[in-house]
Parts: structure tokens; sequence; C-alpha cells
């Protein structure tokens, strides 16, 4: 729920006055200024492309290319994640600063897409080195698809708590029996 | 020139290194040589002033099950024709000589070539793995490869 969104006529209570949270305030600017690492990876990278260009104009949602993981929001891994790269993604993914949010696009980097079989170096999805918040199928999903996706991201970012998070976390972690905040993304599996 | 008069030419030249000339109508004629004379065969093709073959299109190996082969496509921009030359390798020790120093751009080919099957470029200047991560284990495009459950800690099969 967006800030403007809570009251069901913000304008006509008063002209001017939006009456809010402080957390609706920073999610809703969170939520459409998310800058995305520019990055691409294979033929939905082109997909991609595509959709940063005048005709579906990605920056509708606050989007902007950073060059940098350092100063993106979310990365989106559009195309087949190989092993070889899968470590690459993974230290981009570590450089990021928190909040971030992945967006896995294309069933390549869903389930691996038509590598599934016999795809002796490519990831099975890219869940299983970091955590994926918005899973957008299709090979390559159309621009109308991805747009759902943003859109069910920033759903995400404006339900978000923001404040107290550390508390929040070590209360979850000592529920859980996490001891020391060590998280072992989904299928990382320790080998001899 | 036409794939009869080059094989004629390359027996004229390397002797009886140039084992056969092998033409159907289904795949493109080629000549198959030994791995030993495989420089010199493709440095007189390259060099004759009737064949000039002066571009290597392509260079791949393939797994044929109880043997490796090394397929090399060669183009002549200037009398624009093409021929294929093949070499038969023991599957159990694959070496052949490097052309690296004929067409310089043999060079990632032949990389190639190690890379998917394990075969050995004797000379090569810079014989490493080109696609696959250097610490990966095995080649991949050989048929009896099994593909491996774990790569650094990641699950590979689905
Ligand atoms: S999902 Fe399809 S379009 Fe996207 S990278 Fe994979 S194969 Fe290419």
């Amino acid at each position: 729920m967006g800030l403007l969104n809570r009251l069901d006529n913000p304008y006509n209570i008063s002209p001017g006055i939006v009456l809010g949270t402080m957390e609706d305030l920073l999610n809703w600017g969170r939520a459409r200024s998310d800058w995305y690492l520019q990055f691409g990876l294979a033929c939905c990278a082109i997909e991609f492309m595509a959709l940063n260009a005048s005709h579906y104009d990605l920056m509708r949602f606050g989007c902007i290319p950073r060059t940098s993981p350092r100063q993106a929001d979310f990365i989106i891994i559009s195309g087949t994640v190989t092993l070889k790269m899968a470590e690459r993604i993974k230290r981009l993914y570590e450089q990021m600063a928190e909040p971030k949010y992945v967006l896995a696009m294309g069933s390549c980097s869903i389930c691996g897409g038509p590598y599934w079989k016999e795809g002796y170096h490519v990831l099975k999805g890219v869940d299983r080195i970091i955590p994926v918040d918005v899973y957008v199928p299709g090979c390559p999903p159309r621009p109308e698809a991805f747009f759902d996706g943003m859109i069910k991201l920033q759903e995400k970012i404006n339900k978000q708590k923001i404040f107290e998070k550390r508390a929040r976390v070590a209360q979850e972690d000592a529920k859980n029996g996490n001891i020391g905040n060590i998280h072992l993304p989904h299928g990382w599996e320790e080998v001899k | 020139m036409n794939p009869k008069d080059i094989f004629e030419l390359l027996k004229k030249e390397i002797g009886d290194q140039a084992l056969e000339l092998v033409e159907k109508e289904y795949h493109d004629p080629f000549i198959v040589v030994r791995a030993n004379s495989i420089v010199e065969t493709c440095l007189v093709l390259r060099d004759d002033p009737n064949t000039l073959f002066d571009y290597l299109v392509n260079l791949s190996g393939v797994d044929d099950k109880d043997k490796f082969v090394v397929v090399y496509h060669l183009y002549s921009l200037k009398h624009r024709h093409r021929i294929v030359l093949k070499v038969y390798l023991d599957r159990e020790n694959p070496h052949i000589p490097t052309v690296e120093r004929v067409w310089r751009s043999a060079n990632w080919h032949e990389r190639e070539a190690y890379d998917m099957f394990g075969i050995v470029f004797d000379g090569h200047s810079d014989l490493r793995r080109i696609l696959c991560p250097y610490d990966w284990e095995g080649h991949p495009l050989r048929k009896d490869y099994k593909t491996p459950d774990y790569y650094k800690g990641i699950k590979v099969p689905l």
C-alpha cells in the first residue's frame, strides 16, 4: 500500500496535506526510485534492452541503470546463469547495499530454462545462490510481464517494515536458533 | 580448384601422408591426413599459388566414439574455394601439432577443442581452457563425460 493509496481521497480532506507514517513515506519513495544494476546475461538481456528503450520506457518506474552494485537497489538476473558466472553474480549481489532485491527474469534464471537437463554448466535456478524476490516467467518474458514483476516488487517494498530491522532480525534468529546471523542461501550445502 | 585437384596436389607435395579424399553428396568433401604432417599440409595449402587457403574458417573437435577427429575448414579469399581437412586421433592419447604458426586464429579454436575434448595441441603457445572455468574437471563434450554433482558447493543437476 502506497502512501497516497492509504487514504481514500487524500486531496479532499485538505488540499496539499497527506497523512501517513514515516515508514509509508520512505517506502513510497523507495518503491518509486528503484535503481537497478546495469547487467545482462543472455538473450533475455536483449528483451531487457527493448524494455529500456522509449517504446516500453522502464524509467516510468523510476528505474535508472547504475553501473556499480554499490548504488543499485535491485539486480535483474536477465538470462542464463552459467556456473562460471554464478560466482560473479554472488559477488555482485554481496556488494550491493541493503535493502536489496533480486528479480529473476526468464525461465533460465528461474530453473535453467532450455538447459534444465543437458546443461552441464548451467545453474538450475539463480535461487540456488542468492534469494530471489520476484520471478518473471517467460522465454524471454514480454515487457508487459516484466512490468507485472516490477509492480509486484513495488508492492513488496511498500509492505516492508524498515525501522529497527536489526532488532527484528535478531529476534527471529533467536526464535529459529540461528546463531551469529549467518544465512546460507537456499541450495548452498557444504561439500568436502 | 576442385577437391580432386587439391588432393592430387597434396599427394604430390606430401606423398602418402594424405590418406584419402572422401566425396559424398550429403557432406562437404574432405581430405584425411596424418596427424604428424598436419603443419606441413597446412603450409602447402596456404602457400601454393593455386590453392592459397589463407582463411581458417573453423577448427573443431569431434568425439567419434572410437576416435577423436579434428576438423579444419579452410577457405581461400582469392580463389573462393574451400576444403575440409580431417585428422583422426587415438582416443587414449590425443596429441596433434598446433597450426597456430600457420593461421594465428587457430589459437582460440585449439583452446576450445582442448577445453571441450581434451585434445592436446603440441607446441601451442597458451593451451588453457577458454570456455569452462580454469578449475573445471573433465572435458564436457566427450561422450563419456559425467555431469558433476557439485561445483564449488553449488548443486548442478536439477
Ligand atoms: S529464458 Fe529464454 S530468452 Fe531468456 S536467457 Fe533463457 S533461453 Fe534466452
